[in-house]
């Protein structure tokens, strides 16, 4: 009897799962091993032959791989700084931290686009100020993606962190330069090996979430693909489901990699073991 | 040390100027008279304040993202509440499984998502678009709503609700006159988040687009392709006095915790 009130309780949100996310993405992932009825990879195999589309990939990962080590070096010294204040500062620092990050991506994209814009505000301050004689042509490249997604997701990767840090025993700092560490060392050897599992969780969500980003690539990258806009691209504009499907499914495997390994080295790190 | 301490501040104070930076930027090019948007504005108008209330899509696509975020709200709270109650509540065999699939959605690159469901829900479901926004939405909202509830739930001592049901109330009474008072605050905060994923998702919506069907962000999307004129800004400025909104009410139900646990 017990039993059946659980199962009606969790059964409609279940169901409903099932019908539009599980079966859906089940059915995307299984469609690019058939054609016309018969197991093929030849989808898979389109995509690593095609120096194009290799690019796009390459392009991915290094925008990503970029994002997430700025993200890691600016943040961790800010999520330090915030963790060490008081309750009352460090609420209000972690409000203004949180406020982007509940922000529409498209207002925090479009915001770079005013900046780093042909005529934008970069471009034309370090032209009034003779610093360069021809605009720079920042917007519509790699390094506009970076920059957009580095604004994207820094807040997230600081939260995570000072999440962490607070937890950390303040008096294992004092006992360490007690016993002749410096300030640096201390550091070093106290709050940065215990802020490990939170830097991998943090790194994860930047990591994955820059691969797998499709406003910012779209409003800030111009003709520059990144995988979620070649994936939107296949769909949509050029109808290529087939191909839509392979991408989708290399996206998910990606994903699901990189947090198998991730997870992997964060047991592996963790100093509580 | 305390130049150290003070060099570290001022470090902390840049990585704030450029979090908030463009958006302050944004805010104050909506400004502008002109019809081109320049920084710093050449005078100061609301035109295009107005503006965005006389182009018929933005008022159009803001109805569907109400609509579609409201409506979607209630349906994951219609399922997403007795789930976080029974993943709270029980102990039972595959629960931290069944816990993964609930909150599978975020995991699920939203792209992806999005492509699949006008795959199966749109073409092979054969659902209408706007009922696709809805389901998608929903499934978006989900593993928000979820996991907001269970977090309030496990503050919220169940010997309550054993009393309760010790005097004679049945179990669905006490449900709804133990458990939810009890847990207000957290359906509130659920249901803000979740609503700010839904209203702001790309995602998912980019590809759920129709005649006459679209949503806000992705017909904000469309015109900045077109036009670069301040409309885009001055909705900018809108949509974080919104947001801005919600998080003071979400910080005073449940404080910001939720944004730095992992």
């Amino acid at each position: 009897m017990k039993k059946l009130g659980l199962y009606l309780l969790l059964l409609p949100g279940l169901l409903f799962l099932t019908l539009f996310m599980v079966i859906p993405i089940a059915m995307t992932v299984l469609s690019t091993f058939f054609q016309e009825g018969s197991f093929t990879l030849e989808g898979y195999l389109h995509f690593l032959a095609d120096p194009y589309f290799l690019k796009i990939l390459w392009t991915t990962l290094q925008v990503s791989v970029v994002t997430t080590i700025a993200c890691i070096l600016l943040g961790f010294p800010a999520a330090y700084y915030i963790s060490k204040l008081g309750p009352r500062k460090k609420g209000v620092l972690l409000a203004l931290a949180i406020f982007p990050l509940l922000t529409s991506s498209v207002v925090r994209s479009f915001s770079w686009m005013i900046i780093l814009g042909k005529k934008g505000l970069l471009n034309s301050s370090l032209l009034s100020l003779g610093l360069i004689e021809k605009p720079l042509e920042i917007l519509y490249t790699p390094s506009a993606m970076m920059i957009g997604l580095i604004h994207l997701f820094l807040p997230l990767i600081i939260i995570t962190l000072v999440g962490v840090m607070e937890n950390i025993d303040p008096d294992l700092l004092k006992a360490a330069e007690s016993l002749g560490a410096s300030k640096f060392t201390a550091f070093r050897q106290v709050i940065v090996p215990l802020s490990v599992p939170g830097l991998i969780i943090g790194s994860i969500l930047v990591f994955v979430g820059s691969l797998t980003a499709y406003t910012t690539p779209a409003l800030l990258g111009g003709k520059q693909r990144v995988i979620s806009t070649f994936l939107y691209q296949n769909a949509i504009t050029l109808n290529d489901w087939h191909m839509a499907s392979v991408i989708a499914t290399i996206m998910i495997a990606i994903t699901f990699i990189v947090i198998g390994l991730m997870n992997k080295l964060a047991t592996k790190l963790n100093p509580k073991g | 040390m305390r130049e150290k301490n003070r060099g570290l501040a001022l470090f902390t104070f840049l990585i704030f100027l450029f979090l908030l930076g463009p958006l302050l930027i944004i805010s104050v090019t909506s400004f502008e008279p002109g019809t081109v948007l320049k920084f710093p504005p050449q005078g100061f108008s609301l035109r295009w304040y107005e503006n965005i209330f006389e182009v018929e899509m933005f008022m159009e696509t803001f109805k569907t993202s109400m609509i579609v975020s409201l409506a979607g709200n209630l349906l994951a709270l219609a399922l997403g509440i007795p789930a976080a109650y029974a993943l709270s509540r029980f102990q039972f065999k595959g629960k931290s499984l069944l816990n993964g699939v609930f909150i599978s959605p975020v995991l699920i690159p939203g792209i992806v998502m999005g492509f699949a469901m006008l795959k199966y829900v749109i073409i092979t479901y054969q659902l209408p678009i706007y009922a696709g926004l809805l389901v998608g939405h929903t499934v978006l909202m989900l593993p928000f709503i979820i996991r907001v509830i269970a977090s309030s739930l496990s503050n919220f001592d169940f010997a309550i609700e054993e009393a309760s049901l010790s005097l004679g109330a049945g179990r669905l009474e006490t449900f709804f006159k133990v458990v939810l008072p009890n847990i207000r605050s957290g359906i509130i905060a659920a249901v803000l988040i979740a609503f700010l994923e839904s209203f702001n998702n790309v995602d998912i919506s980019v590809f759920m687009t129709g005649p006459g069907v679209s949503t806000l962000p992705i017909q904000m999307l469309t015109y900045v392709e077109n036009y670069f004129d301040p409309t885009i800004a001055a909705i900018s400025v809108l949509l974080m006095i919104i947001t801005a909104i919600f998080m003071f009410i979400i910080e005073r139900l449940m404080g910001l915790s939720y944004f730095t646990k992992r």
